[in-house]
């Protein structure tokens, strides 16, 4: 197939898939057709979907792609669904998350030395919400427990894989500056 | 004018929509107040309740002390606060400075009836420790930077920043993407499966409830009274005749579920009294059951005792 032949296909696929589909999905999908083809007909037809500037985007989440509303209509979308914004994560449950997401996989005790406070508690969340998932134990005295960020956690950040978190770094310079 | 340095403070991340760290940038404004805290007095405990930004407090209104003071995650939060409220370097903190500070926030803390958590008292020792450290004499052959003592602290304290600092652009990042809809679920046969299935297949399922329903009466019949006692002497009996037991295996042949609760019950007392040791191979694998004595000829990687 050209690429404009696996642009609509793939656009379907998107529309129905209920996770963010990868690449790797679409070809097993696509048998017979290359990968590269594939990767560049989803590029293209990203480019070209998000061209209209419609009130969808589509975009890469979880090295996968989505179909989403715009944030910016999401007052609009909220009145129809008659939905309420999430539940807030606490101070604690972000500070925790962000230490995990830069430091994974990390343990409880490093968390803590990081945090100069104990963090059971927003774990537990963490782990409620899907956000952080186990990641094996560590291989110190005591096996302690290995944390990561989940796959839902690069969805509900916008992210599409972990190398997108802005540089850790770079807050460094902006307290400094 | 307090009240509201406060409030942005602590609604820096739930608003999502502060600076990235207002703790750097304390209003200069507030440098006068300090004296109440520098020289502790009788009625400190208001005084300093108004340093961390209340308003003039009731006397008698302690519970709103206690919700507006969380805003200190942990010492480290404390800390910075302290910092930026004096004005001075995080990388030249004079120590005994904020050392009497952060001792007088914890006696104001305590005066108010809110439980210090362990991690600030760790971190007053730490502060003393490094104070008395500055005190000493410094070697004279020591390269000039190296033994500063404040050294890890401040490391400590940069380290914390920048989590706080990332943990308010997560919070951004999630609050546009919670305006980002998908759209709702499509019929698929992951959420309304067909149903495929022959009329003996349904007998089948039927005979299966029925004959599940029949075990049931029959635990409520089998209803014996065992005790905690005779259940103790059972497993020593067991462990002594066949070395090893499985822990399976005595689950499965218990007949109520009263009589599972003792067993379990009844390995846990016998583990406390070292009499048996619980042996697991592998996680997640066969938990064995050994008499105390043999238990040590043959250690296996993963050992309760």
């Amino acid at each position: 197939m050209t690429i404009q032949e696996l642009k609509p296909i793939i656009e379907s696929l998107v529309f129905v898939s209920e996770d963010p589909i990868t690449i790797k999905q679409i070809a097993s999908i696509l048998e017979g057709e290359s990968v590269n083809d594939i990767e560049e007909a989803c590029g293209e037809l990203m480019e070209e979907f998000n061209a209209r500037g419609g009130g969808l985007e589509m975009r890469v989440l979880a090295s996968g792609y989505r179909v989403t509303t715009r944030p910016e209509f999401s007052e609009y979308v909220r009145r129809y669904l008659k939905s309420q914004p999430s539940a807030r994560l606490s101070i604690a449950a972000l500070e925790t998350l962000a230490v995990i997401a830069y430091r994974q996989p990390i343990t409880i005790p490093e968390i803590l030395e990081i945090r100069g406070v104990t963090s059971t508690s927003a774990i537990k969340t963490l782990l409620d919400r899907r956000l952080i998932v186990a990641k094996g134990h560590k291989e110190v005295v005591g096996h302690p427990m290995l944390y990561g960020t989940s796959k839902e956690f690069l969805i509900q950040f916008g992210l599409s894989d972990l190398t997108e978190l802005p540089n850790l770094e770079d807050f460094e310079d902006l307290m400094n500056a | 004018m307090e009240e509201k340095e406060t409030k942005d403070r602590a609604g820096n991340l739930e608003r999502g929509d502060g600076a990235p760290d207002s703790a750097t940038s304390a209003p200069s404004s507030r440098s006068g107040e300090m004296t109440v805290l520098a020289s502790p007095r009788p009625g400190a405990a208001t005084g300093l309740a108004r340093e961390v930004g209340l308003d003039a407090p009731a006397p008698d209104s302690a519970d709103q002390y206690k919700i507006k003071l969380e805003i200190f995650e942990g010492p480290l939060d404390l800390l910075l606060y302290l910092i930026s409220k004096e004005e001075v370097s995080i990388y030249d903190i004079p120590i005994a400075r904020i050392t009497e500070q952060y001792l007088d926030y914890l006696r104001a803390m305590q005066e108010l009836d809110i439980g210090v958590a362990g991690e600030f008292l760790v971190m007053a020792a730490t502060l003393i420790h490094i104070k008395s450290q500055t005190l000493l004499p410094r070697d004279p052959n020591a390269p000039p930077d190296e033994d500063d003592p404040r050294n890890e602290l401040v490391y400590q304290l940069l380290e914390h920043q920048k989590f706080k600092a990332a943990a308010d652009v997560l919070y951004q990042r999630r609050t546009i993407e919670a305006g980002a809809f998908t759209r709702g679920a499509t019929e698929s046969d992951k959420d309304n499966p067909e149903v495929a299935a022959t009329i003996f297949q349904l007998f089948e399922v039927f005979r299966e409830v029925l004959n599940r329903q029949l075990a049931i009466t029959e635990i409520e019949i089998a209803r014996e009274e065992m005790t905690m006692a005779e259940k103790l002497k059972e497993i020593k009996r067991l462990v002594a005749t066949s070395h090893q037991v499985r822990v399976r295996d005595m689950f499965e042949q218990a007949r109520s579920r009263r009589e599972i609760v003792l067993i379990f019950l009844a390995v846990l007392e016998l583990v406390k009294e070292l009499v048996i040791r619980l042996r697991q191979s592998e996680i997640f694998g066969e938990i064995v059951l050994v008499r105390r004595e043999e238990a040590t000829e043959d250690p296996s990687p993963v050992e309760a005792d």
